[in-house]
C-alpha cells in the first residue's frame, strides 16, 4: 500500500502542475484580453476660436480632442460639462466613448477652466454658438464621419449645465444627430423659483403636474441659486470683470444680485432665464433624446425632464427618460452610473452608429431600499422598467390610486422674517439629510410644531409604489391674502421615527391675491420613486418654512383643510431590470438537467456495468478460479503477478507467505476491492468486478477488522446484514454470534472491545449468512493460544458443511494445522500448489525425547523408513521419516523399553517453505 | 434483527461465567455443526439468493449508522443551543443605539421571524458551512478510517450505490439541521420576543404568511448554495481515508473562496468564486423578492456541485480500496 501512496504522488505533481500552467495561461491570456480592449487613445488638445463677447474681445475654448485606434472615419461625442466644471471632468467619459469607437470631443465651456469668456448662462449668442463652432470643426476633421458636406455625424451630451447646452444646441442646430442630456433643465426660471400650485385643479388632456402654475414666479430657492452663483462667479481665469460677478458676463451677474436681494425675480432676469431654457426650443429638436433625470434632486426636480420628454416627443422626435438614483443631491450608486454610461453609449450606437438595434424608448428609474448589498451588507436599490414613459400625472397613461387623507383643518404660522425654518434639505446634501434627521437634529415631522399642518391617512392596507407626481387639493386661508407653503408628503410608520421623507424633496407653492375665505389650491407633491410598504402611513405635510427657501419677512396665519381629502398617486406597472432575468432562469434549469443528469448517466452506467458480469458456466461450482491475474500499480511495482490457481469445493486453503508476498493484494481482488491489472478472477463462474452481486455468496475479513465504533457489537453484526438487504431470516447470526463467543458483551459498543473481541466479531461479521465462500486474512492475529485453538475447530467444522474457506497466513503452523490445501506465495508469485500433506510429502521430520539416545538410535536404525537420525542435543532425537507414519516409529522405541518424554512434529512445511522461497529467490 | 432473542444483561456491568446469551454458548460451535448445506445459487445475478443489488445499503440502515455517532448529535443539539444561546446573549446585553445604517443584528429582537433571520445571517457564513462539511465530507471518509467501508464493499454495495445512499443520508442531515435551525429560533424567538411581522433592514415590513414564505424562500437558497459546500466535502471525504482532513480541507477551501471574494480589486473575477453569493437570500429581505442574484447563485452551486459530485463518482468508482 505504501507503494501505492509512492505511485500516487507523481501523478498528483503532475496535476498541480497543470493546474498552475492553467491559471498562469488564463491570467495571462486575461491580461493580453484586457489590454487588447483598451487600445491607445489618441489626444490632441486645441484651442477653438468662437464669437467674441459682447465688448468685442475674442473668446477661444479650451478643447481636447480624444481620437480612436480607427482608419475610418468615426462619429462624434461633443461632452459638456456641469457649472462650475470643466473638460477634466469629462475626461473619463471621453475615453470610454473613444475606446469605443467614437471621436470624443471634450471641452471647457465659455467662462469656465482655461477657456476665455464669460458666462452668459448657455445663451444663444454665445454657449449655445460655441457649441456649433465644435461641430464645424468636427465637420473638418477627417477622423470624424459626415453625413454631408460640413455636416458630421455628432451626438452631444453632458450633465446639468452641459445637458442644458446638449438641448440648446440640438435645437439651434440640426447637424446634431442625437443628444443626452444629464439631469438638466427646461425652465431654468421655473427651476429656481418653484412652483407646485397649479390653475386648474382638474386635470386637462394633455396637461401634466406642474404644467400650469399659477402666479409666476414661486418662491425663490435661495439656497440653490446662491451655490449656483457662487460657483460661477469662484471661477479663477483672466477675463475676471470684479470680485463680486467672477467671471459672470455682467448683465447676469446684476440680475442675480439684484433678485437675491429682494426675493424676487425682476423681469430681465426672467426674460434671460426664459432665454436660457430649452423649454422655448425643445419642440424644435429632431435629434433622438435620452433624458436622464435623478431621483435625488432638489435643483432641477424629475418634472424638468418630463417637461423636455413631452416638448420633444410632441414634435415626433424619439425620447428615451431614464430615471436613476442620483442627482444634484447625491451621486447615485456606482452599479446606476455604470448603467447610464452603457445606456448612453447604446443610444448612441442606435442613432450615430446605426448599429441595427432596435429603437428602445422604454421607460427605466430606480427604487431604493430594495435589498442588501452582498459586499458590505449595506442597502442597495434596484432599477425598474415600464415600456414606455407615461408621464407624471394627469396624462392618460399614468394610473392613479387615491388614498384617503384625514384631519381636521389646521392654522398654522409663517414666523415673521421666517425663521425658524424647517430644514428639508440642503443643496447637494439631500441623501445626507436624511441621515441627520434620524439622529433627531431635523426634528420629526417637518419643522416647528405650529408650522406644520398634517393631514394623515389610515396605515395602507397593500404597499404602494409610487412613482410620479402625487396631487392634492387643499383649502388655503391667508391672513394676508398670500401664502407661501412648502408641501411634502411623508411615509410614517410606527417603527420608523422620524418619518421618511422621500429623498428630502419639498413641492414650493406661492399663491396670491386668495379672497378672505380662502381658495382651493391643487399642488403637486414632489415627484418621487418610493414604495409606501403595507402598514405604513402617508402623511401629507404643509409647511410655512423651509430653509432653502426665500420666505416671505412678513408674519402670516394660515388655515389649511383638506379639499377633497384624498391625494392621488400614480404608480407604473413596472417589472425589475436584471441582465437577463430569462436567460438567468434557463442557465438555472440547465445546471438542474445537467445535475440530474450526471447523477442519472452514473447510475445507468452502474447498472450497465452490474449487468455485464461475464458468466463462465463450466466455473459455477469452482468457488475460486483464478488466471494470469496480476496487480501493477502506477509506479509499475508488480505486488502480484501471473498467479493461477483454482479452489474446490470443501477445501480449507491456506495461503501462505512471507510479509509482502501479495497475498492480501490477491485477497483484496479476490473480493473486487483492487482492480486487477491484468488475469480474471471467478467466483462460482461469476466474472469478479466491484460489488459483483455474487460477492454476496463471499463472506470476508481482511486486514483487520472494521467497526464502527459508536455501536454494540450486536448492532454492528446486524446493520452489516441489513447492509447487504438481505432477508433477515438468512443471516444465521445465532451461528456468528457463538463464533464470536462475546457473550453479553455484544451489547457493549465496539470502541470498548479488545484487540481480541474485534477480531472475533470480526470473523463472525464474515459468516453472517454462512456464506459459500469464506476469505479470510490472518484471522488468528492477535487471538491468544484458546481462541486460535477454537478458530481452528471453525473453521473445520465450517468447511465439513461442504463450504470453502480460504486462510492467509504468515505462520506456517497455523496453515499446517487449520488447511487442507496450501499455497505458498513469495514476491508476488506461486511457488507451490497442492494439500498440504502432498506438499509435506512423505517426508515428515519428528522431534522426539528420550531418555536413553544411543539405545534409541541403535533402535531405530535398522529399521525401515527411516532416512535420517540426528542427535544435536543432549536427550533429542531428530528423525527424518521416509515412508513410515510418526507411530510406527514411537512403537518402536515404546517396544524396545525407551522412555519416550516428548514426540512432536518437526515444522516441515517450514523447510519446504524456506526451501521454496530460496529456490524463488536464485534465478536459476 | 434478532435483538429481540439475546436479552441485554439487568445489571450494568458484564457477568463473567454466566452465558448472557440463552441460545448461543460462547466458544461452542453447535450452530455450525448444525448448518445446512449450501444452497445452489439460482439468481441470475449469481448473488446469494434474496440478494438484490438495488436493495443494498438502504437508507434507514445508513440513517442508523450515522445517527448514533456522536458528530451527529453533537452538531445538531448545537443546532438547537444556538439559538438558546443567542437568546441569552441579547437578553444579557443591552442594545447599542446603533446611529447610521440599520442592520439584521439591530432588528434581531423584534420579533420570532426576525430573530430568525439574524440567526441564519449569524451562521450561515460559517457555522452552517461547518455542519455540512461535516456531514458531507466525514461520511465516505470516517467509512475508510474506521475500516468498515471494505466490509460495506464487499456486501456488496456497489460503489456507485454506497456514494448515492451516503450522500442522500449526508444531504437529508445537513438539510435537517438547516431547517431545524430557523424552526427552533422562530420557535424560541416566539418565546422570548415574542410574534411581530418581520421587519427588513430596508424599512418594509412584512406579514406573517409573507414571512413564512420568504423564510422558505431563504433555506430554499440556502440549501442550494451549501450543496457547493457538500459537494466539495463529499469529493474530499472520498479522496481522503481522513475524516479530519476531508472535513478541515473543505472549510478551509471554502474560507479562501471567501477571502478572494473581499478583494475587490479582483472586480468580476470574484463572481465566479464558488461562495460569492452565500448572502443573496438577502435580496429576499426587500419590499419585493429580487431573484437576480439568487438565480445566479443558483446556478454557480449547481454547476459547481455537479462538476464535484462527477469527480467525487469518478475517482471512486475507479479507486483501489486499500484502507
Amino acid at each position: 500500500m505504501r507503494n501505492w501512496r509512492i505511485a500516487g504522488r507523481p501523478r498528483r505533481k503532475v496535476l498541480l502542475w497543470a493546474a498552475a500552467v492553467a491559471v498562469a495561461a488564463c491570467a495571462v491570456g486575461g491580461y493580453a484580453v484586457a489590454s487588447s480592449t483598451s487600445p491607445p487613445i489618441r489626444t490632441e488638445v486645441l484651442r477653438v476660436a468662437v464669437p467674441p463677447e459682447p465688448d468685442g474681445s475674442s473668446v477661444t475654448l479650451d478643447a481636447t480632442l480624444y481620437l480612436p485606434d480607427s482608419k475610418k472615419p468615426a462619429p462624434a461625442v461633443v461632452l459638456a460639462h456641469g457649472f462650475g466644471g470643466s473638460k477634466q471632468d469629462e475626461d473619463a467619459d471621453a475615453r470610454y466613448f473613444a475606446r469605443h469607437g467614437y471621436v470624443a470631443l471634450a471641452y471647457s465651456a465659455r467662462g469656465f477652466g482655461r477657456s476665455g469668456g464669460l458666462i452668459h448662462l448657455d445663451a444663444s449668442a454665445f454657449e449655445v454658438a460655441d457649441a456649433s463652432k465644435l461641430v464645424d470643426l468636427l465637420a473638418a476633421r477627417p477622423e470624424v464621419l459626415r453625413d454631408g458636406p460640413g455636416d458630421p455625424r455628432v451626438g452631444f451630451t453632458g450633465p446639468s449645465y452641459g445637458g442644458a447646452l446638449t438641448l440648446l444646441a440640438a435645437g439651434h442646430d440640426p447637424r446634431i444627430d442625437a443628444i443626452a442630456p444629464q439631469i438638466t433643465w427646461n425652465d431654468l426660471g421655473r427651476s429656481l423659483f418653484g412652483q407646485s400650485a397649479q390653475t386648474d385643479a382638474g386635470t386637462r388632456p394633455g396637461t401634466a403636474a406642474g404644467s400650469m402654475p399659477i402666479g409666476t414666479p414661486g418662491v425663490f430657492k435661495k439656497a440653490w441659486a446662491g451655490l449656483f452663483f457662487g460657483a460661477g462667479a469662484t471661477q479663477e481665469g483672466s477675463a475676471q470683470i470684479s470680485l463680486a460677478c467672477g467671471r459672470f458676463a455682467p448683465d447676469v451677474c446684476r440680475q442675480y444680485q439684484a433678485t437675491a436681494a429682494s426675493g424676487a425675480p425682476t423681469p430681465e432676469l426672467l426674460d434671460l432665464l426664459a432665454a436660457s431654457s430649452p423649454a422655448q426650443i425643445a419642440g424644435r429638436i429632431k435629434a433622438p433624446s435620452l433624458l436622464i433625470q435623478g431621483e435625488a434632486d432638489s435643483l432641477f426636480p424629475l418634472s424638468q425632464a418630463d417637461a423636455n420628454a413631452r416638448a420633444i416627443a410632441a414634435a415626433g422626435t424619439p425620447v428615451k427618460t431614464v430615471w436613476y438614483s442620483g442627482g444634484h443631491d447625491s451621486p447615485g450608486s456606482s452599479a446606476d452610473q455604470d448603467r447610464l454610461r452603457s445606456l448612453t453609449l447604446s443610444w448612441f450606437d442606435r442613432y450615430l452608429k446605426h448599429d441595427g438595434s432596435r429603437p428602445d424608448t422604454s421607460f427605466q428609474f430606480a427604487e431604493s431600499d430594495t435589498g442588501i448589498s452582498l459586499q458590505d451588507g449595506s442597502v442597495k436599490g434596484s432599477t425598474l422598467t415600464a415600456p414606455a414613459y407615461p408621464g407624471l400625472a394627469g396624462t392618460p397613461a399614468v394610473k392613479t390610486t387615491s388614498v384617503t387623507l384625514s384631519g381636521e383643518p389646521q392654522d398654522v404660522v409663517a414666523p415673521a422674517g421666517g425663521f425658524p425654518a424647517a430644514i428639508t434639505s440642503l443643496p447637494g446634501l439631500g441623501g445626507a439629510l436624511a441621515q441627520l434627521s434620524s439622529t433627531g437634529l431635523a426634528g420629526s415631522v417637518g419643522g416647528a410644531a405650529n408650522q406644520d399642518a398634517t393631514f394623515s391617512s389610515a396605515p395602507l392596507p397593500a404597499s404602494v409604489l409610487v412613482v410620479g407626481s402625487p396631487s392634492v387639493t387643499v383649502h388655503v386661508t391667508s391672513s394676508t391674502g398670500n401664502a407661501t407653503l412648502f408641501a411634502k408628503l411623508y411615509d410614517a410608520s410606527a417603527d420608523r421615527n422620524p418619518a421618511v421623507l422621500p429623498e428630502q424633496l419639498v413641492a414650493p407653492i406661492q399663491v396670491s391675491g386668495l379672497p378672505p375665505g380662502g381658495s382651493d389650491v391643487r399642488i403637486s407633491l414632489p415627484t418621487i420613486v418610493h414604495r409606501f410598504a403595507a402598514g405604513h402611513r402617508m402623511a401629507l405635510v404643509l409647511s410655512t418654512t423651509d430653509q432653502a427657501y426665500q420666505l416671505p419677512p412678513d408674519p402670516r396665519t394660515y388655515r389649511l383643510a383638506l379639499t377633497e381629502g384624498t391625494v392621488s398617486v400614480p404608480t407604473v406597472a413596472a417589472s425589475t431590470v436584471t441582465d437577463d432575468t430569462l436567460l438567468l432562469w434557463t442557465a438555472c434549469a440547465a445546471a438542474v438537467t445537467v445535475l440530474s443528469g450526471a447523477v442519472g448517466w452514473f447510475v445507468l452506467r452502474r447498472r450497465r456495468d452490474s449487468r455485464e458480469t461475464t458468466v463462465a458456466p463450466e466455473l459455477v461450482d469452482v468457488p475460486v478460479a483464478i488466471t494470469g491475474l496480476g496487480k501493477a500499480y502506477g509506479d509499475g511495482f508488480r505486488a502480484v503477478a501471473d498467479l493461477s490457481f483454482r479452489i474446490e469445493p470443501g477445501q480449507v486453503l491456506g495461503l501462505l507467505g512471507p510479509n509482502g508476498a501479495g497475498k492480501t493484494t490477491t485477497l483484496r481482488m479476490l473480493v473486487g476491492l483492487i482492480r486487477p491489472s491484468e488475469g480474471s478472477i471467478h467466483v462460482f463462474g461469476h466474472r469478479i468486478s466491484a460489488g459483483a452481486p455474487v460477492l454476496s455468496r463471499v463472506g470476508a475479513f481482511i486486514e483487520g477488522p472494521g467497526f464502527l465504533p459508536h455501536l454494540s457489537g450486536l448492532e454492528n453484526l446486524t446493520l452489516s446484514w441489513a447492509a447487504t438487504g438481505r432477508p433477515e431470516a438468512d443471516a444465521d447470526i445465532d451461528a456468528a454470534l457463538e463464533l464470536a463467543g462475546l457473550g453479553a458483551d455484544v451489547h457493549r459498543k465496539v470502541r470498548t472491545y479488545s484487540q481480541g473481541m474485534r477480531q472475533r466479531l470480526a470473523v463472525a461479521q464474515a459468516m453472517l449468512g454462512l456464506p459459500d465462500l469464506l476469505v479470510l486474512d490472518e484471522p488468528t492475529n492477535g487471538l491468544d493460544p484458546p481462541q486460535i485453538r477454537e478458530m481452528r475447530q471453525a473453521l473445520r467444522r465450517y468447511a465439513a458443511t461442504g463450504r470453502t474457506v480460504v486462510v492467509s497466513s504468515h505462520l506456517l503452523a497455523e496453515v499446517e494445522q487449520t488447511c487442507t490445501h496450501c499455497l505458498v506465495m513469495h514476491r508476488g508469485r506461486l511457488l507451490a500448489a497442492g494439500p498440504v500433506a502432498e506438499l509435506i510429502g512423505a517426508a515428515s521430520s519428528l522431534s522426539v525425547e528420550v531418555d536413553d539416545i544411543d539405545a534409541a538410535v541403535r533402535v531405530l536404525t535398522p529399521l525401515a523408513g527411516i532416512r535420517q537420525i540426528d542427535t544435536p542435543q543432549a536427550g533429542g532425537l531428530i528423525l527424518e521419516l521416509d515412508g513410515i507414519r510418526p507411530g510406527v516409529a514411537v512403537g518402536a522405541l515404546v517396544g524396545a523399553g525407551i522412555s519416550v518424554d516428548r514426540v512432536a512434529p518437526r515444522h516441515q512445511l517450514e523447510d519446504v517453505f524456506l526451501t521454496l522461497v530460496n529456490e524463488g529467490e536464485t534465478p536459476s | 434483527m434478532n435483538l429481540a432473542k439475546i436479552p441485554r444483561p439487568r445489571s450494568a456491568g458484564r457477568a463473567p461465567g454466566r452465558p448472557g446469551i440463552n441460545h448461543v454458548v460462547p466458544g461452542s460451535h453447535d450452530q455450525l455443526a448444525h448448518a445446512a448445506a449450501p444452497r445452489i445459487s439460482g439468481t441470475a445475478h449469481g448473488g446469494a439468493p434474496g440478494f438484490d443489488p438495488r436493495r443494498t445499503l438502504p437508507l434507514r440502515v445508513e440513517l442508523r449508522r450515522q445517527a448514533g455517532r456522536r458528530r451527529t448529535q453533537f452538531s445538531l443539539a448545537f443546532l438547537i443551543l444556538l439559538p438558546l444561546l443567542l437568546i441569552g446573549a441579547f437578553k444579557l446585553g443591552t442594545p447599542s443605539s446603533g446611529d447610521g445604517q440599520v442592520t439584521l443584528v439591530d432588528l434581531a429582537t423584534v420579533g420570532a421571524p426576525n430573530f430568525a433571520l439574524f440567526t441564519l445571517f449569524a451562521s450561515a457564513g460559517f457555522l452552517l458551512v461547518v455542519v455540512v462539511a461535516l456531514f458531507a465530507g466525514d461520511t465516505v471518509a470516517s467509512e475508510a478510517g474506521w475500516s468498515s467501508l471494505r466490509y460495506l464493499l464487499v456486501a456488496p454495495v456497489g460503489r456507485a450505490r454506497l456514494l448515492r445512499q451516503k450522500l442522500i443520508v449526508a444531504l437529508g442531515l445537513a438539510g435537517l439541521c438547516l431547517v431545524l435551525l430557523p424552526g427552533v429560533a422562530l420557535l424560541s424567538g416566539w418565546i422570548a420576543f415574542g410574534w411581530a411581522p418581520a421587519r427588513s433592514p430596508t424599512g418594509s415590513t412584512l406579514s406573517t404568511s409573507e414571512t413564512l414564505l420568504r423564510l422558505a424562500i431563504i433555506v430554499g437558497f440556502l440549501a442550494i448554495t451549501l450543496l457547493f459546500v457538500a459537494a466539495l466535502g463529499f469529493y474530499a471525504g472520498v479522496r481522503t481515508d481522513a475524516p479530519l482532513g476531508a472535513v478541515g480541507g473543505t472549510v478551509l477551501l471554502v474560507i479562501i473562496s471567501n477571502i478572494l471574494d473581499e478583494v475587490t480589486a479582483l472586480g468580476n473575477i470574484r463572481n465566479v468564486l464558488p461562495t460569492h453569493y452565500t448572502y443573496a437570500w438577502l435580496d429576499a429581505l426587500g419590499p419585493t423578492v429580487q431573484w437576480d442574484s439568487m438565480l445566479r447563485g443558483t446556478i454557480s452551486s449547481l454547476a459547481y456541485s455537479t462538476i464535484l459530485l462527477a469527480l467525487a463518482w469518478r475517482h471512486f468508482l475507479r479507486k483501489d480500496i486499500v484502507s
